[in-house]
């Protein structure tokens, strides 16, 4: 399993809604754009949202004679991408499941999807410390090339949860690369004044107190919020926006 | 709605089905003769008692939400505060059923406070004289304490909250939700539609991102035959506190929601 995947990345966040699939998609389309072989994963089985900010909704995984293929974004098949919405027939339906079944449709994923040779698989997760994470870790500790990147938004009610999930990663085992902080700020695009929606500085101060580094805060950007739905890489479209100088260092530093 | 066991055979048909225990893959299941006799299939016994607890409670209303983060625990808090505000005599009691993410200690301000046991059962937390709070989060030592825990756990632990919190008197009984549409919900809706459940408020955002979780929480609903009290649509705007523009997220998409 994951033989021919050279480092695995996973994407938590103990909070909803803070920005784990933004990230997800942003740095496989960076770590893309930077040439390497990018795959996608998405185990948020009742809230999958890569799909659609991928632009890819309405495509089809075929049986191929190693496994699943998955969905590729590129002719060059660069960027691969797996979830569960690929499976549904409408994206209306929801996925009424319990947890044993979750798990089961989690280990398929791991066990039967052929990536070939990739660079990075990065893993996208629902919120929370329960059974999508517990099997993913179970399945990935004998993955010795896998670590995590945490995303926060700055204000206490999401750090407080985020708190959580570091707990869950040192319980684990997994090795945090570092904390993203998203929703920083918002400048507004009629007069630039720069107001903290969600108040400032919770990611720094979280990663400084846990020991953890620091990968750098991505503020509201309205620019970047419209490239979901398309599959855009915010470091090709807007180059001198903040969102691209955080995703540029952060796939810079997972060079090697 | 699957009742498989976590620790089953393969191939399992369920305690709920019709072949449990008599399926070939019984053979040799050690719970074979519990799933023929046909105590397994019996409805769970905590239904009953829910209902006898929650009787003195008239309203009880679901806070759901497919997405994360759109703000169903500030809802929730808003709402029952609303509530408890309107009228001194009427009794608003909010249960929070996000075990991995308890955000309601913080957004009410009870954080560290502790709740006891007694012989009617534990007693909530009051945020004032007429709103009381139950969550895990009363529960923690610490607040980096995660709880790891997999679906039937997280189940029983709904299943104590209704069960075994002594709430008195209630106008309303909020439920505050994680997002999804998995165990816990799928837990409190059965325990609940015994007793009486009037429907849910689902929370969304602008975003189409977001509505995509939503209509999904929507179509749930639906098929658990639950009503749909109706939509709150959250971050719709902002307005600049220095300039006074207001800026609309994609504005309004919540009202297409309400066709459905």
């Amino acid at each position: 399993m994951l033989d021919y995947v050279k480092r695995v990345i996973l994407v938590l966040s103990g909070k909803g809604g803070v920005g784990k699939s933004t990230v997800s998609t942003q740095l496989a389309l960076t770590l893309k754009e930077s040439g390497y072989r990018v795959g996608l994963l998405d185990i948020d089985l009742c809230g999958p949202s890569v799909p659609y900010i991928l632009n890819l909704e309405g495509q089809s995984i075929h049986q191929g004679p190693y496994g699943w293929v998955p969905v590729y974004l590129d002719n060059e098949q660069n960027l691969g991408v797996m979830s569960i919405a690929f499976l549904l027939e409408s994206r209306n339906d929801p996925v009424i499941w319990r947890g044993p079944k979750k798990t089961a449709m989690i280990k398929q994923f791991l066990e039967d999807v052929c990536w070939d040779e990739l660079d990075f698989l990065i893993i996208d997760t629902p919120p929370g410390t329960s059974d999508e994470h517990i099997t993913v870790m179970e399945n990935l500790r004998q993955v010795p090339q896998c670590s995590a990147i945490l995303v926060t938004t700055p204000q206490q009610v999401a750090i407080e949860d985020v708190r959580k999930e570091i707990t869950f990663c040192k319980k684990t085992g997994i090795p945090i690369l570092g904390i993203i902080e998203n929703m920083s700020g918002y400048e507004c695009p009629n007069c630039s004044e720069c107001t903290n929606i969600f108040s400032s500085g919770g990611g720094k101060s979280l990663a400084e107190i846990a020991k953890l580094k620091f990968l750098g805060s991505v503020p509201i950007d309205p620019r970047v919020g419209k490239l979901a739905g398309q599959g855009i890489a915010a470091v090709k479209e807007f180059p001198d926006s903040k969102t691209s100088k955080v995703f540029g260092e952060l796939a810079q530093s997972l060079a090697y | 709605m699957s009742s498989i066991p976590e620790n089953a055979p393969q191939h399992c048909p369920g305690t709920q089905s019709e072949d449990a225990g008599k399926a070939s893959a019984c053979a040799g299941c050690p719970n074979q003769n519990i799933c023929a006799s046909g105590e397994a299939s019996r409805p769970d016994p905590a239904i009953e008692l829910i209902k006898n607890r929650l009787s003195n409670v008239k309203h009880k209303i679901l806070i759901l939400s497919g997405k994360g983060g759109v703000g169903k625990s500030t809802v929730t808090s808003l709402l029952g505060h609303g509530l408890a505000a309107r009228n001194a005599n009427m009794n608003v009691g909010i249960l929070d059923a996000d075990i991995c993410g308890p955000s309601q200690p913080r957004v009410l301000g009870v954080r560290g406070e502790q709740v006891h046991n007694s012989g009617s059962g534990w007693s909530p937390v009051y945020v004032t004289d007429n709103l009381s709070l139950m969550s895990i989060g009363f529960l923690l030592g610490s607040p980096d304490d995660a709880v790891i825990w997999r679906g039937p756990k997280k189940n029983g632990m709904i299943k104590q909250f209704l069960s075994e919190v002594d709430w008195g008197q209630l106008d309303y009984l909020l439920v505050d939700t994680p997002p999804g549409t998995s165990d816990e919900h799928l837990s409190a809706v059965q325990y609940l539609l015994g007793a009486g459940l009037s429907g849910a408020v689902v929370v969304t955002t602008p975003q189409e991102v977001a509505l995509l979780d939503v209509r999904k929480e929507i179509h749930f609903c639906n098929k658990l035959h639950l009503t749909v009290l109706g939509v709150v649509e959250n971050m719709s705007l902002f307005v600049c506190p220095n300039c006074k523009v207001s800026v609309t997220g994609d504005g309004n998409k919540a009202h297409n929601l309400n066709k459905r």
